[in-house]
């Protein structure tokens, strides 16, 4: 069985992630209760006669596979596999929308097209020229943690030798207003918010795009290789300690074995209470969050895989993704756990590809 | 390695259960009609494949709460997969590691669109708002269900409950589950429907399919899943094992968002995968269930990529949307029940509403119920985004 | 005849997001399709749309689009011939 490496990434986030150094240029918000992202100018990765009808997921997506793509040095993989919660939702919104005002009439298929969920991964296929497969999941959470599950299974046995991987969700206004009325989007009454010591109901809402190259094969610019990964439907926030006990234990980790935790933690007082078994379990581990700098999506866990990613690579954890100001000599073995809303569980172990 | 199924269910405008399914099948009985579930203002310009339950009944027949927050889609599956987890004789559902793929292409749109702009004024309906995604309608079967384990959802258009089974059947296959409940499910919806009437391929009439007249598609809505299990399993409770998933195999087109490619190189690249995997030769194949929707370009392009794998030898096939429509992220579960049924039944199930053949090529379906010793089905689905899936069903 | 042309032109690029085109770009010979503009099929069904709800002229076929649709030359001529409104 061959071992997933991850050679290449690319993320477009809300912070500036797209062109800087790691985390050198992140700003912290805790007034705004929707954040969007930090776009690139996509001129130089989309030609204008394909970019004047593309959604912002769309772009989000090309942009981050192409760098991604790039730093793996690859030109075309053999798979593609992306996330997403709810796809392109501003033209699911924008067809809706006008099939509603209009009565039905005069309306126009490229905002229809663009609604389908699997228009990212399929137009990023259509750029490559890549006919290999082309997988899009869609379960909330765990939507990112699916398509990296799939290609872990095909790399490992060999049905593909590079897999591009992805998470991508973009905002849309009308959502965003549905959101805001069931308090899934934190209320302005609450500010200033805080993912550290969670005090309102609701998340801070954004969007963005992680992508990532994974390869059967070790090379100098490899970031980590993927040990394991694991999906739970639902849980009670009493059985977390259990099931990830359980899943440490299947692949030969005791607690004392992870040199860091990276924790889904996004500052909703009702289900942030899910990470604090994690915290006790790892109290003498340093602990990662990540979710005060990217804001919350439904695959804002890929932003989460970049920054494991990174810290491993680089062998250092930057003070402002440190939860309990705990630091290693060593970052071998990361662990990331995510949930949301108490749905869509999910447990990731990432090892330095150099040990 | 093939992959046991030991149990299938199924709701579509044919049959509301395996058993009713077949004997439409068997007897030529299409679903197609004029739609009553909702209003549209294309009612009396399109025919559907609607399944005549309205969302009361359905909700009774689940024995759902009256504020549960179930969406159409979440309903049709949560019934479908119901029936297969019975039709398993599954006991204990968490027993072993458990699984639950769907497909789905629109979610919990029937409700997003009845409510747009209602959610701002009646708190009554808000409960739907978290119905939207595509999850949502696969954790509402696996809370159904009482499934807790590795919960997933696959969107990749009309071929998304083929890649739902590919995913099971991988999951298995590597160990990770002993067992998977896979399928998919997709309610009629007028955002779907004025979708494709915008691409002007919704027929005016009775869908046609691989006729030369064929005028466009039939939407249609239904689900259905299908209990994939370890051979490990199948042995240990002894159980009766339907047939085997025995090859699959998935490619891009990467032709055009929406349109397939003139020569079918996608729908080519997934059947010649698909074989591969099951270590089979074209002519071992002894029924195509084909994806012939009835719009010019599918069935054009499937038929070519069909001739360059099959080349003279082209298998009885069908395509069985006339009876049912195109039921989308639905459709490969549905299909993959129609092969299972025509592997164990040794029959063929009639290409309703064919006179005419197309003029490009030499290829005329199975237009009447065929009864043939049947090892192996192929069957194909392919969807927006490039996206052509084809499994392969065996009887060992 | 020259003022339908200039108020198709700017609908085209309006309703297709030619961002980088203007007015003055398009010839009214140029082919809109292929080696021309470069719309494809997505935008011919756009422009079906534009005939239906600008012109009160209503296409049922997509394959009528092809003669139609060919220059602002044919397309003005035709609007011309068979608008409604």
């Amino acid at each position: 069985m061959k071992t997933c490496y991850i050679n290449g990434v690319g993320c477009i986030s809300t912070q500036n992630t797209f062109e800087t150094e790691f985390l050198s240029e992140v700003t912290l918000n805790e007034t705004e209760n929707v954040l969007f992202a930090n776009q690139p100018s996509y001129k130089e990765f989309i030609p204008p006669a394909m970019i004047r009808r593309m959604a912002k997921g769309v772009k989000m997506g090309i942009a981050a596979s192409t760098k991604a793509l790039k730093e793996a040095n690859l030109d075309l993989p053999d798979a593609i596999i992306t996330g997403t919660g709810m796809g392109c939702v501003e033209d699911s919104e924008k067809f809706l929308k006008a099939i509603l005002d209009n009565n039905e009439q005069f309306l126009t298929p490229t905002s229809f097209i663009q609604s389908t969920h699997n228009t990212v991964g399929g137009q990023i296929a259509l750029g490559l020229q890549c006919k290999g497969y082309n997988f899009t999941y869609v379960n909330g959470a765990v939507s990112f943690e699916t398509a990296l599950l799939d290609a872990k299974m095909q790399v490992e046995n060999e049905e593909a030798n590079n897999v591009l991987i992805g998470g991508v969700d973009e905002t849309s206004s009308h959502t965003l207003e549905l959101f805001k009325l069931i308090n899934i989007i934190k209320s302005e009454a609450d500010k200033p918010y805080s993912v550290v010591t969670p005090n309102s109901k609701g998340v801070v809402f954004s969007e963005g795009a992680s992508f990532f190259v994974l390869e059967n094969e070790k090379k100098d610019n490899s970031y980590a290789s993927v040990q394991a990964v694991s999906i739970m439907s639902a849980l009670e926030m009493d059985e977390v300690q259990d099931y990830i006990g359980t899943f440490l234990a299947a692949h030969d980790l005791k607690p004392s074995d992870i040199d860091a935790v990276v924790l889904g933690n996004n500052g909703d007082s009702e289900f942030d209470g899910y990470y604090d078994s994690t915290k006790t379990m790892f109290e003498a581990t340093p602990q990662v969050f990540y979710k005060h700098l990217s804001g919350e999506y439904n695959t804002a866990s890929s932003f989460g895989f970049w920054v494991a990613c990174n810290i491993i690579k680089n062998q250092e954890l930057p003070e402002i993704v440190s939860l309990n100001s705990l630091k290693k000599e060593k970052y071998t073995t990361v662990l990331l756990y995510n949930q949301y809303r108490g749905k869509d569980h999910s447990l990731i172990v990432l090892k330095n590809a150099k040990t | 390695m093939k992959v046991a199924i030991t149990g299938m269910g199924i709701i579509s405008s044919i049959g509301n259960n395996v058993e009713a399914n077949y004997h439409a099948l068997v007897n030529g009985k299409t679903g197609i009609s004029t739609i009553e579930n909702f209003e549209t203002v294309h009612k009396d310009v399109i025919k559907v494949g609607e399944i005549k339950l309205t969302n009361q009944q359905l909700a009774q027949q689940l024995g759902l709460d009256s504020d549960n927050n179930f969406s159409r889609t979440a309903m049709l599956g949560a019934i479908a997969a119901q029936q297969a987890v019975e039709h398993a004789g599954i006991q204990h559902i968490n027993e072993y590691r458990t699984g639950l793929i769907s497909a789905t292409s629109v979610g919990g749109m029937d409700m997003t669109e009845k409510y747009y702009y209602e959610y701002f004024e009646n708190e009554a309906c808000r409960k739907y708002i978290n119905s939207h995604d595509g999850g949502d309608s696969t954790h509402k079967i696996a809370e159904h269900l009482g499934l807790k384990g590795l919960v997933t959802t696959v969107s990749t258009a009309c071929s998304s409950a083929a890649n739902a089974i590919m995913m099971g059947a991988r999951l298995i296959q590597s160990g990770q589950l002993d067992r998977v409940i896979v399928g998919g499910t997709d309610a009629l919806a007028k955002f779907t429907i004025n979708g494709f009437k915008t691409l002007m391929i919704l027929s005016d009439t009775y869908n046609t399919p691989f006729d030369h007249n064929r005028k466009g598609l039939n939407l249609g809505e239904a689900a259905a899943f299908l209990v994939l299990e370890s051979d490990d399993v199948v042995q240990k409770e002894n159980k009766k094992v339907l047939a085997y998933v025995s090859g699959f195999g998935n490619a891009n087109d990467a032709y055009h968002q929406t349109a397939s490619s003139e020569n079918g190189e996608g729908a080519f690249l997934a059947m010649q995968k698909a074989l591969k995997i099951a270590n089979l030769k074209p002519s071992d194949i002894d029924y195509i269930n084909a994806h012939g929707t009835a719009t010019p370009n599918n069935d054009l392009s499937e038929g070519r990529a069909i001739l360059r794998i099959f080349e003279e030898n082209v298998p009885e096939f069908s395509s069985t949307k006339a009876f049912t429509g195109h039921t989308l992220a639905a459709a490969a579960a549905i299909e993959a029940v129609y092969s299972v049924l025509a592997l164990q039944n040794n029959s063929i199930f009639p290409n309703l509403n064919f006179n005419t053949p197309m003029e490009e090529f030499d290829l005329v379906p199975q237009t009447t119920l065929k009864e043939k010793t049947i090892h192996h089905v192929l069957s194909n689905s392919f969807g927006f985004g490039g996206n052509c899936s084809t499994v392969i069903f065996s009887k060992k | 005849m020259e003022a339908l042309k200039q108020e198709l032109k700017s609908k085209i690029i309006e309703v297709l997001n030619l961002e980088d085109i203007a007015v003055e770009d398009i010839n009214d010979n140029d082919a809109l399709f292929g080696d021309g503009l470069g719309l494809d099929s997505i935008d011919a069904l756009e422009l079906i749309v534009l005939l239906d709800k600008e012109y009160g002229i209503k296409l049922t076929d997509p394959k009528d689009g092809k003669a139609i649709f060919e220059s602002i030359e044919t397309m003005s001529k035709y609007i011309a011939a068979n608008r409604t409104k």
